[in-house]
C-alpha cells in the first residue's frame, strides 16, 4: 500500500510542476463545455440570405419582411436577379436567395404554382432544414390561406440527392489537416529542445528564419499528399464531386496548410515539452472542429463563437473546400477567405521568429 | 586589434545569477590562443555556465566577455562561424547516419559541394568512422558518438573550440585517443577550452582555471599549480588506514585526509614546520603502525586545498 501511495503521491507532484498541464486540466472542460454549449445550436438564426424581388409590389414586400421577422433570414443583399442570387450563393456570401418572380401576385392565388422561389446551398443538411420550414411557414395573406400546398418552392442547389458526406467531406479535409499539420510542426523545435539538438544548431550561423521556413516547407507537401488523399477517397467511397479544380484546391490547401503549420511553430516556441505541444494542439482542434461551420452551420452561431471561428484558419478553409467542391466558386470569389490565411500565417510566424530566443535564458 | 590578441579569449567579471544563485561569480579569465586550456571543478561550479556565456547562448548578469575579439553576447552572430561547440550531452541527430549528420552541418556552415565531399572523407578517416559511416548516430557507442560529435565541432575550421564535459560518457581508452585529437588540434592553432571534471585530463591542460562554486579558485599551468599549493602532503601506509584517517582528520592542522585504498593524504598547510611529525604523533597516539613520507602535491591535492580554502574562508595564502 505504501508503494502504491508513494507513486501516487509522485504522479500529483510531477504534474503539480508542469504548469500548462495542470492548467489544462481545468482549461480543457470549461473551454470544451462553452464551445459545445454556444456551438450546438439547431434553432438557427439571422442565416446570411439574399432577396431578388422581381415583382416589387405591396404584396412582396409585405411577403419578404414577414420573412425577415421570422429572424431566420437575414437580408445583407438585395438583387435583381435569380442567377445574381447564384452568384451570391456560389461565392458563399449567402446560404438561402429568396427569388421573387415579377409575377408573384398572380401566383400567390395560383394554387399550381409557387409563389417564390427558396434557393438553398444544399450541402448542408440543416439549412435545408431550415428552408423547408420557412416554405411550410403559412403566408399570412387572405388570399393566400385557402392554398393547399406550399407558398414557396425550395430548390436546394449542388446537393440535390441530399447526401451528408458531401458537406462532411471537404470539411474534413480542414479538420485532418488543422490536427496533422499543426502536430507535426508543434512538436517539432520541442522535440530537437528535449533531445538537446537545439543547443548545438544555435551555436551554428543557421538563422531563425532559416530555421523556421525549413522545418515549415517540407511539410507542405506532406499536407498536399493528404489533400489528394482526402479528396481521391471522398470521391470514390462517397461520390464527393470536385466541382471546380484540382489546382484550386490545392493552391487553397497551401495558404491554408502554411498557416497551419506557422500556428504549429508558434505553438512549439511556447510549449516546453512535446506533451505540452501536443495538448495545446488539441486545445486548437477543438474550436476548430466545432466552431469552424464544419459541424455546424457557421451563421448559427452566437456572435462571440462566430468571432472566435473566424481567427482560426480551419473556417476559412472550410468556406474554401466547400466552396471549390461542391459550388465551383472561383478562387477570386473565395479572395477574401485567401487573405485572411495568408495574414493569419505572416502574423503566427512572425511571432514564432520573435518569440524564438537563440540563448537558454 | 583585438582579434590579433595574444588571448583567444578575455573575460572580466563574469557573473551569472539565476534567481538567488550565482552560477557564475565576477570571473576573470585570460585563455591564451593555440592552447587547451581547462575548466576543472566539481558538478555545479559554474563550467557549463561560463561556456554557455562565453559562445552567446545565455546572457551575463554582470561583466564582459570577449571571444575572439568579439564581444559577447552583443555580438554572438559574428561568432558562430568561428567557434565549435561541443554539448554536455549528444546533441547529434540519432536517428541520422553519421554521413547525414556531418553533410547537415557541412550546409549549415555553407560548404560547397565539392569542399563538402573531401571535408567528409578526410574528418571519417581521421576521426575512424569510415565503417559506421551509414550507421544510425543513435546506436554507436558513447566513443564512437564523441568522435562524431569532435567531428562535426571541427568541420568548419573554427578558431575556437569550446567543449563542455566532452569525455564523461567514454571509456579511458577513448579518453586517451580524444585528448590525442585535441593536441593535434592546438598543434595546428585552433584555441580550445574544456572542461572537465576528471585530474587526469585537466594535468594534460596547457592551462587551468579551478572553478569552485562560481568563482576561480587557482588558475595557472598544472605544474605551477602543484608547486604552488601552500600544503605539504603527507601520504601515510597504515594497516588499519580508515581508523588512521578519523584520528589525522581531527588533528586541527590537517586540512584534509582522503583514503586512496590502502594509503591516506594528509594536507597540511606549509606554516606548519613539521609536517610529518603532527602524522606520526597521531597515529603513534592512537597506536596504529603506519609509515609516512612527505610527497609532491597531485592535481587533486591542488583542488582539494583551493576548494577546502574557499570554503573556510582561506587559511593559507
Amino acid at each position: 500500500m505504501i508503494r502504491l501511495f508513494a507513486v501516487m503521491k509522485k504522479e500529483i507532484r510531477q504534474l503539480k510542476r508542469d504548469r500548462l498541464t495542470a492548467g489544462m486540466i481545468v482549461g480543457i472542460p470549461i473551454v470544451q463545455i462553452l464551445l459545445f454549449g454556444y456551438a450546438i445550436n439547431t434553432d438557427v438564426r439571422n442565416l446570411a440570405s439574399g432577396v431578388a424581388n422581381q415583382a416589387n409590389t405591396h404584396l412582396s414586400r409585405q411577403f419578404v419582411a414577414e420573412l425577415r421577422e421570422t429572424q431566420v433570414l437575414e437580408f445583407g443583399y438585395s438583387v435583381e436577379t435569380a442567377d445574381e442570387l447564384e452568384r451570391l450563393l456560389r461565392s458563399g456570401r449567402i446560404s438561402i436567395g429568396v427569388h421573387i418572380p415579377p409575377d408573384f401576385d398572380r401566383r400567390v392565388v395560383d394554387p399550381r404554382r409557387p409563389a417564390a422561389h427558396l434557393l438553398v446551398d444544399g450541402a448542408d443538411p440543416t439549412i435545408v432544414g431550415i428552408a423547408n420550414q420557412l416554405a411550410m411557414m403559412p403566408v399570412g395573406f387572405e388570399a393566400a390561406k385557402t392554398r393547399p400546398n406550399r407558398s414557396l418552392e425550395v430548390r436546394p442547389y449542388y446537393n440535390p440527392e441530399r447526401r451528408t458526406a458531401i458537406n462532411i467531406v471537404p470539411g474534413l479535409i480542414g479538420i485532418i489537416l488543422t490536427l496533422t499539420m499543426t502536430l507535426f510542426t508543434a512538436v517539432a523545435i520541442v522535440r530537437e529542445r528535449e533531445r538537446g539538438n537545439l543547443e548545438l544548431l544555435i551555436n551554428t550561423p543557421v538563422s531563425t528564419t532559416q530555421l523556421m521556413v525549413g522545418k515549415i516547407v517540407p511539410y507542405i507537401a506532406i499536407g498536399l499528399v493528404q489533400v489528394a488523399l482526402i479528396a481521391a477517397v471522398g470521391q470514390i467511397l462517397f461520390e464527393v464531386p470536385l466541382r471546380g479544380t484540382m489546382a484550386e484546391l490545392y493552391i487553397a490547401a497551401t495558404f491554408f496548410i502554411a498557416a497551419n503549420l506557422s500556428l504549429g511553430l508558434l505553438i512549439s516556441t511556447v510549449a516546453n515539452t512535446q506533451f505540452q505541444a501536443m495538448q495545446l494542439t488539441f486545445f486548437v482542434l477543438l474550436p476548430s472542429i466545432l466552431l469552424s461551420g464544419f459541424m455546424f452551420p457557421f451563421d448559427g452561431m452566437p456572435t462571440v463563437a462566430q468571432y472566435i471561428g473566424e481567427i482560426l484558419p480551419n473556417t476559412h478553409f472550410t468556406r474554401l473546400a466547400r466552396g471549390i467542391m461542391l459550388r465551383d466558386a472561383s478562387l477570386l470569389e473565395l479572395g477574401n477567405e485567401l487573405l485572411v490565411l495568408a495574414v493569419f500565417t505572416v502574423v503566427a510566424m512572425t511571432a514564432a521568429i520573435t518569440r524564438f530566443s537563440r540563448r537558454l535564458d | 586589434m583585438p582579434a590579433q590578441s595574444e588571448y583567444a579569449i578575455q573575460a572580466r567579471s563574469l557573473t551569472k545569477q539565476f534567481g538567488d544563485l550565482t552560477a557564475v561569480n565576477h570571473l576573470d579569465l585570460d585563455v591564451p590562443r593555440a592552447k587547451i586550456y581547462g575548466f576543472l571543478g566539481p558538478n555545479g561550479s559554474g563550467k557549463s555556465t561560463t561556456i554557455r556565456m562565453l559562445c552567446g547562448l545565455l546572457t551575463p548578469s554582470d561583466g564582459t566577455a570577449s571571444v575572439l575579439g568579439i564581444d559577447v553576447p552583443g555580438d554572438a552572430k559574428l561568432l558562430k562561424p568561428k567557434i565549435g561547440y561541443m554539448t554536455q550531452k549528444f546533441s547529434l541527430y540519432g536517428d541520422l547516419t553519421v554521413e547525414e549528420n556531418l553533410d547537415f552541418m557541412a550546409d549549415v556552415y555553407s560548404f560547397s559541394r565539392a569542399e563538402k565531399k573531401s571535408r567528409i572523407a578526410e574528418l571519417l578517416q581521421k576521426f575512424d568512422l569510415a565503417k559506421q559511416v551509414k550507421q544510425f548516430a543513435g546506436t554507436m557507442s558513447g566513443g564512437q558518438k564523441q568522435r562524431l560529435a569532435l567531428a562535426c565541432a571541427v568541420l568548419h575550421r573554427p578558431e575556437l573550440l569550446l567543449l563542455d564535459e566532452p569525455t564523461s560518457a567514454v571509456d579511458p581508452k577513448s579518453r586517451r585517443d580524444f585528448w590525442g585529437k585535441l593536441f593535434e588540434l592546438a598543434d595546428g592553432g585552433t584555441t580550445i577550452l574544456v572542461s572537465t571534471h576528471y585530474m587526469d585530463e585537466a594535468e594534460r591542460c596547457h592551462r587551468l582555471a579551478i572553478l569552485d562554486h562560481g568563482s576561480k579558485v587557482a588558475d595557472g599551468q598544472p605544474g605551477e599549480l602543484q608547486a604552488s599549493t601552500g600544503m605539504s602532503i603527507v601520504e601515510v601506509l597504515a594497516e588499519d588506514p580508515y581508523g588512521a584517517q578519523v584520528a589525522i582528520e581531527a588533528r586541527p592542522e590537517v586540512l584534509s585526509a582522503t583514503q586512496l585504498g590502502v594509503r591516506l593524504r594528509a594536507l597540511i598547510p606549509q606554516s606548519f614546520e613539521n609536517p610529518v611529525q603532527i602524522i606520526n604523533e597521531v597515529l603513534a597516539d592512537m597506536g596504529i603502525k603506519a609509515t609516512t613520507e612527505l610527497v609532491p602535491a597531485s592535481l587533486e591535492d591542488v583542488f582539494v586545498a583551493v576548494t577546502q580554502e574557499s570554503r573556510t574562508g582561506g587559511t593559507a595564502s
